[in-house]
């Protein structure tokens, strides 16, 4: 079971610049691994990321095997309105987990 | 005054004063590592803490107990255990580290499958146990049953071991500070276990953290929960006592 931590101010002042973290617990196994049987360890990565805040994508990010385990993910964005902010993450196969978060902009 | 009261309370006063040389591995690594440690919402250790608080309250085994059902709210009654670990456990009348501890509670008295060492629920409920002790002084009990143990811990530490021929304490007593290749080298202080190392993409024990050095030595590396493991691992917490606990620690 994978899981989540996400850093979002709960109540901001509109126009403002707000910084989002998030940290996503994944083993972002690259495919290229052999394991202890001497077979390579299938490949296991998130491919996308998303964020939107009001159903509108703010940021979006493509993911690689070279990228670390547990995938920390950090940009900005402007508070506009009250809201939610949903972010996903997307593996190879195909299969997405969903978090949201909730703003407050006066 | 006389003279020798005065010398009494000089000798007193001193180590009071005498300026502590010991450091954890915090403070050998760079700001941006340290500031991934101290940031709760991005130190990846804390997703297993997570992972833990939620097999915490979880029923396991055939008891369909789960921990809670007996130690209730865990950052209340486990504050402070993991400062005083390893302990000498009553009923194998040996000394006996954590994470076995967890193992026991979670087969004698849960009746569940024993957890592997090292393994994801281990891990977790490890680090949930030791986060609760988080800035709490590393407080080894003082119990004569555990000197004989902690004296082996002391000897092996001292020991040259391996292909290298170098003891733990060539590296991290006479060569703290210093460097190895471009890494640091820490005094082993173990303030921060179950630690996420950044090299490891995981959260790993202090013992594998041993088994890092003793193969980096190419000596044998020593077994999980074995003797030698928890012997080391009473003593190095014995030279740490008082320095406080930073679980879950992030390593480079
Ligand atoms: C050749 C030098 C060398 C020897 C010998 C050595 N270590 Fe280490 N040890 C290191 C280095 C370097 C690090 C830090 C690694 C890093 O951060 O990349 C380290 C890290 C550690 C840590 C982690 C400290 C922390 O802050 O989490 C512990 C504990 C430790 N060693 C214990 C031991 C023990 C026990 C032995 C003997 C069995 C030993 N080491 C032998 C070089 C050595």
């Amino acid at each position: 079971m994978a899981r989540a931590l996400i850093n979002v101010p709960q109540k901001s002042k509109r126009g403002e610049i707000i910084e989002i973290k998030t940290l996503m617990s994944h083993p972002m196994e690259t495919g290229f691994r052999p394991g202890m049987d001497g077979q390579l360890i299938p490949r296991d990565i998130i491919e996308k990321f998303v964020c939107t805040y009001n159903g509108e994508v703010v940021f979006s990010a493509q993911l690689h095997p070279a990228i670390t385990a547990n995938p920390f993910i950090s940009f900005t964005t402007i508070a506009t309105d009250s809201g939610t902010l949903v972010f996903s993450w997307t593996d190879n196969k195909g299969e997405t987990q969903v978090q949201t978060a909730s703003i407050q902009v006066e | 005054m006389n003279r020798l009261a005065y010398l009494v309370v000089i000798g007193i006063a001193l180590p009071a004063f005498a300026q502590d040389a010991r450091k954890s591995g915090f403070d050998f690594m760079g700001p941006d590592t340290q500031a991934m440690q101290k940031d709760d919402l991005a130190n990846p250790g804390m997703l297993s803490v997570l992972e833990g608080e939620a097999l915490w309250k979880a029923n396991a085994g055939t008891s369909q107990k789960s921990c809670a059902s007996c130690h209730d709210d865990a950052t209340q009654s486990i504050k402070g255990v993991a400062a005083r670990y390893p302990a000498f456990d009553e009923t194998t009348q040996a000394p006996l580290d954590l994470a076995g501890r967890i193992i026991q509670c979670r087969t004698e008295r849960q009746g569940a499958p024993a957890p592997q060492r090292e393994g994801r629920e281990l891990l977790a409920l490890t680090s949930y146990v030791a986060h609760q002790s988080r800035d709490l002084p590393i407080a080894p009990p003082k119990d004569a049953r555990l000197a004989s143990t902690r004296a082996q811990g002391a000897a092996l530490y001292s020991t040259r071991m391996g292909q290298l021929n170098f003891s733990c304490a060539q590296c991290h007593d006479d060569n703290a500070g210093g460097h190895l290749g471009a890494a640091p080298i820490p005094q082993a202080h173990p303030t921060g276990y179950p630690l996420y190392r950044l090299e490891w993409q995981a959260l790993g024990s202090l013992q594998r953290r041993f088994r890092n050095c003793l193969s980096g030595m190419r000596a044998e590396p020593i077994a999980a929960g074995s003797k030698e493991a928890i012997a080391l691992e009473l003593f190095l917490m014995e030279r740490a006592a008082g320095i406080h606990l930073e679980t879950p620690a992030v390593r480079p």
